[in-house]
């Protein structure tokens, strides 16, 4: 018992072992031996291919990602990395946009007033707020180039056909996440461009006032698919408010689902589409 | 057609019982595919309901937007040939009377949704944004507008005031400009 309790090394000892460096070896190795490290990093570093594969398909961050990639695959002239770059725009959407809701209320009195606050008087807002928009915006360009790029390489075609479908929803998203961003600064140019943008509803058929057999449902401009998205018959604050919501939370959680199929079909279709 | 009706039907029902009788004792659900068919069509059941409470929620009772009925004083304010302007400002419409009555045209362009403006001394509503141009009746006649402006409901209050219900329109392309609601007759 008394050999097993921990013994206080001598100052002799101490300073031997920190000038020898062999301090940082035994620092090392009790990290890489605690229970914490081994439970969370269960593979070791041999670089075995059953190693590598451990590596990345036991862990819940890498395993969407693919084990192996084709030297091909990383040529930036054949993928034009567009759908990386869309992916990490995205990101940049989703971190800056979560810092904006700390200040921003969608409430017809203070969005406005929010907005200006958080462009002059909040330390690094202005930066924020603009690094949300130009991300956006550049998405927008992106994630169309990425489809040009699918489509001029032939990448759409079996077995890719079922991402290429998911590729268009995807691409919807992210127009409909930039319609209904353009919406929260509750600015003039906001309020008319979603006017004038959902009065475009009001034609659906079926579904809207003035679609072709409108008169079949009953839809009125009271009860149509315009009212239902802007919840009313003229964009005003609860229009703001159901945008805020399809904004932050509804689009990005159905575009988040999507994107993890996305990633996780390239993959399963035997990674990205080869030169032709 | 009925005799061959009545000697026809014995023959298919008995044909249909043996079927029966034999798929029956075939494909009876068994315990457990009855309760999984039982939990799957509570579960469709109640997510379809759910989604129909979902879609009528958001269609509120009680909106809180300007009215769009307006009262918009007596019909004797209003002279006889004319094309009352008063009411563009704040209602975005103009009130015409006429021999017969009197009608209203919503300040709308069919084009583009810009307000027009009345120009007495050519008796013409004219649009600023694309030079749209309307009869004083509301026909289009020059410019892009594909189609003539639309009127409105115009009914008699009680204490004897116009009442004009915005969200009610007439469209003279629907062939809705003779109908009742659609002109005032006084």
């Amino acid at each position: 018992m008394a050999n097993k309790s921990p013994q206080i090394p001598s100052i002799a000892e101490l300073m031997d072992k920190i000038k020898s460096g062999k301090i940082f070896s035994d620092i090392a190795k009790e990290i890489t031996e605690s229970q914490v490290w081994t439970s969370t990093f269960r593979h070791g570093y041999a670089d075995t291919p059953r190693n590598r594969v451990l590596q990345i398909a036991s862990n819940v961050w890498l395993h969407l990602h693919p084990v192996k990639i084709q030297r091909h695959a990383l040529r930036i002239k054949f993928t034009w990395c567009m759908g990386g770059i869309t992916f990490l725009l995205f990101l940049s959407t989703v971190v800056t946009g979560v810092i904006l809701m700390f200040y921003y209320r969608p409430v017809g009195e203070y969005a406005y007033y929010d907005m200006k606050y958080l462009q002059y008087d909040v330390p690094f807002g202005m930066l924020m707020r603009n690094m949300h928009r130009w991300a956006a915006h550049a998405m927008v360009i992106t994630v169309w180039l990425h489809m040009f790029r699918v489509f001029l390489t032939g990448s759409y075609k079996p077995p890719r056909e079922f991402n290429w479908v998911i590729g268009v929803l995807l691409v919807t998203f992210t127009l409909l996440l930039s319609f209904t961003g353009y919406l929260l600064p509750w600015d003039q140019l906001a309020m008319w461009a979603v006017t004038v943008g959902t009065n475009m509803a009001r034609a659906t058929p079926f579904l809207g006032n003035e679609g072709p057999f409108a008169e079949y449902v009953g839809a009125t401009p009271r009860y149509d698919v315009r009212a239902l998205l802007i919840g009313g018959s003229l964009v005003g604050p609860p229009a703001l408010l159901r945008f805020y919501v399809l904004h932050c939370i509804f689009i990005p959680l159905v575009a988040g689902a999507l994107m993890i199929v996305h990633f996780w079909r390239i993959r399963k279709d035997g990674g990205i589409s080869g030169p032709l | 057609m009925a005799e061959a009706n009545s000697t026809e039907k014995p023959a298919s029902k008995d044909a249909k019982g043996k079927k029966a009788k034999e798929e029956t004792l075939e494909t009876i659900w068994s315990r457990r595919e009855f309760f999984s068919l039982a939990g799957w069509a509570g579960f469709l059941a109640s997510l379809g309901l759910s989604s129909l409470y979902f879609a009528r929620l958001l269609f509120p009772r009680v909106l809180f937007e300007p009215s769009p009925i307006f009262k918009a004083g007596n019909p004797s304010d209003y002279t006889v040939g004319e094309v009352s302007t008063k009411w563009v400002k704040d209602q975005r419409v103009w009130i015409i009377r006429d021999d017969e009555g009197i009608y209203v045209i919503f300040a709308f362009c069919t084009h583009l949704g810009c307000t027009p403006r009345w120009l007495k001394s050519e008796s013409k509503y004219k649009c600023p944004c694309h030079g749209s141009g309307f009869t004083k009746q509301g026909v289009n006649f020059e410019g892009p507008a594909p189609r003539p402006l639309e009127r409105l409901k115009i009914a008699l209050a009680p204490d004897g005031q116009i009442v004009i219900d915005k969200s009610k329109k007439y469209l003279f392309e629907k062939d809705e400009w003779g109908k009742p609601g659609s002109k005032l007759f006084v």
